[in-house]
């Protein structure tokens, strides 16, 4: 019998107990990947080599009588902007071509202690800038329900790993919904952790101030064990939380009796599909038949979010890309002059979605404009802060869709980057925020294709966010 | 001020960030960046006077460490990551235009 489909929960009691190898665990996802890659193109890089070693060591610990840790022997797949030590790390760019980091992402040191076994490095849409795993110099990535669509992005070689079961858990990022967003198109659980919960040392950073790592996972229990696994302070990341990360999974059968959730009005009206929004209104049933007291939130300020993520990100981003320049690592493309092989170096080494978010990021802080565009955006950040403060002066979590719809076809939005950046409307406002907020699958929209709904908590609101999600869970189980 | 987004501000900005795009690029570049600053218009329309910005979602203060040494990346390692080195250092081409 395979472990393929098994829950990481699961598989590491079973390999703690001796029960089971890791070898073997490894073995079976390694077969999955073999089964169904080739369709799906979850990944740029399958370690199996590196993955069958790390399953080995973790079954001579539990051999000497040892204990490998929480995740011992878990397949897990990681976003390829997450820094690999001596193992390629690409972030789907020509740009980063041949580049292997000398060092590792603390989330990948915290994961490999807890006894996880890396299987891979995820495709994403280059530099994480995009909605569905189409801008990567490497090919789409597709949805394991309907390979015709997208798994979402950018994180949807992770979503996408997890749906097909190449393993029960992977790791992502998330600046404006690219956790949450593939989770909910792929049909697995996906967590956007408050802002500094847990350390970016290690990821390749797009927009800092708005960039978070998160787990995905087929149950809420295996990403809460994935989140207390990877969360918790690090000196090496100055925003990190000097403060314990909080219990997760001991907290997850407490329910949500006498919780006061709010279903955010300005995210369920217009431009949300009808058969989306019908699952929300159910999510929304299910947590006041055990007990909660479901609400209408006004959140007005998060009409403005999408405007002014498209002007803070891209400023951001534009600045952190700057350091790709041909000097310190990856491709060089030769010229006459420095100036002239940086030019020529970038102009080859990004592809058009990255130049269009520099482009936009160069133009919102350039002299005449700056204050315009960025620093209107930067106040409009503090009204959306002050909007979900307010908000959760009468709720203790806010409820909406996570996309506005299932997933599209490949192709349908690629050259319309506006309409593609629509996908992220519901998600963009916490990480504006700097809160936490998850995805969680409920059920399916008319095309059969999953949905997803968000419960979004303020910041350290992680473990009530968590308990409404098992419940969620447990109402799917019993009447889908 | 969208609306007045012209090519040749286009063609300074790629200079600003170190891209070279065809006139074909060019074209699309302006279309799709008027479209997305046309959406931004709600922002750029607001009265936002007295609202301070918000540069992050921390309140950020300096973090020190001990000071003392600790593990670094080896140099060698680093610069076996760059497309050319030499000495210890990164080779680039010629800075101005002087030949090296």
């Amino acid at each position: 019998m395979t472990t393929v489909g098994t829950s990481a929960t699961a598989i590491a009691a079973a390999v703690r107990a001796g029960e089971v190898t890791a070898r073997q665990v490894t073995e079976d996802h390694l077969a999955a990947i073999e089964a169904r890659e080739g369709e799906i193109h979850a990944f740029n890089l399958v370690t199996a080599e590196q993955a069958l070693a790390a399953a080995d060591a973790v079954d001579a610990t539990v051999a000497a009588g040892g204990d490998p840790g929480r995740l011992a022997g878990v397949p897990l797949a990681l976003k390829d902007n997450l820094c690999t030590r001596g193992i390629p790390t690409t972030c789907s760019s020509r740009i980063l071509e041949g580049w292997r980091p000398p060092y590792d992402a603390t989330v990948v040191e915290r994961m490999a202690a807890a006894g996880a076994v890396s299987v891979g490095k995820t495709n994403l849409d280059e530099f994480a800038m995009g909605s569905s795993t189409e801008n990567s110099a490497f090919g789409p990535t597709r949805n394991p329900h309907d390979t015709t669509k997208v798994p979402g992005g950018s994180s949807g070689g992770s979503a996408a790993a997890v749906a097909a079961g190449f393993a029960p858990l992977a790791l992502g990022s998330d600046t404006g919904g690219s956790i949450r967003q593939p989770a909910a198109l792929c049909g697995v659980v996906g967590v956007k952790p408050t802002y500094g919960a847990v350390s970016r040392y290690g990821l390749v950073a797009f927009a800092s101030s708005l960039d978070q790592i998160g787990p995905f996972a087929r149950t809420v229990a295996d990403a809460a064990l994935l989140l207390e696994v990877i969360g918790g302070h690090d000196r090496r990341d100055t925003t990190s939380i000097p403060r314990p990360a909080p219990s997760l999974v001991d907290v997850l059968d407490r329910g949500v009796d006498g919780l006061r959730i709010g279903l955010i009005t300005e995210l369920t009206g217009e431009g949300i599909a009808s058969d989306v929004a019908a699952r929300v209104d159910a999510a929304a049933a299910a947590l006041t038949a055990a007990g909660a007291v479901v609400g209408e939130a006004s959140v007005p300020a998060t009409t403005l979010g999408l405007s002014a993520y498209y002007l803070i990100a891209p400023a951001e981003a534009s600045s952190n890309l700057a350091r790709y320049d041909g000097v310190r690592y990856g491709a060089r493309v030769d010229g006459a002059t420095t100036g002239e092989m940086m030019e020529l170096t970038r102009t080859a080494g990004f592809g058009p979605e990255v130049k269009r978010r520099i482009m936009l990021g160069t133009y919102a802080l350039s002299a005449g404009y700056y204050d315009a565009y960025y620093g209107k955006a930067q106040r409009v950040r503090t009204l959306i802060a002050r909007d979900f403060a307010a908000a959760y002066e009468s709720f203790d979590l806010l409820l909406s869709p996570t996309s506005p719809t299932t997933a599209f076809a490949l192709g349908e939005k690629a050259d319309d980057p506006l309409t593609m950046y629509l996908n992220d409307v519901c998600t963009i406002p916490t990480n504006l925020a700097g809160h936490a907020a998850m995805s969680v699958p409920f059920g399916v929209g008319d095309d059969g294709m999953p949905v997803g709904v968000q419960l979004l908590a303020p910041s350290r609101g992680e473990p009530v966010m968590f308990r409404a999600a098992a419940v969620l869970e447990a109402a799917m189980e019993v009447a889908p | 001020m969208a609306a007045s987004l012209t090519r040749d501000d286009v063609a300074r900005i790629a200079t600003l960030a170190r891209l070279r795009l065809t006139d074909e690029e060019l074209e699309r570049t302006t279309e799709q960046l008027a479209a997305v600053l046309d959406h931004a218009a709600d922002v750029e329309a607001l009265d936002v006077d007295g609202v301070p910005p918000m540069t992050h979602p921390e309140p950020l203060v300096n973090v020190l460490r001990p000071d003392v040494v600790g593990a670094t990346l080896d140099r060698d390692e680093v610069l076996a990551c760059a497309p050319s080195a030499e000495d210890g250092q990164f080779r680039v081409p010629p800075i101005l235009g002087e030949e090296p």
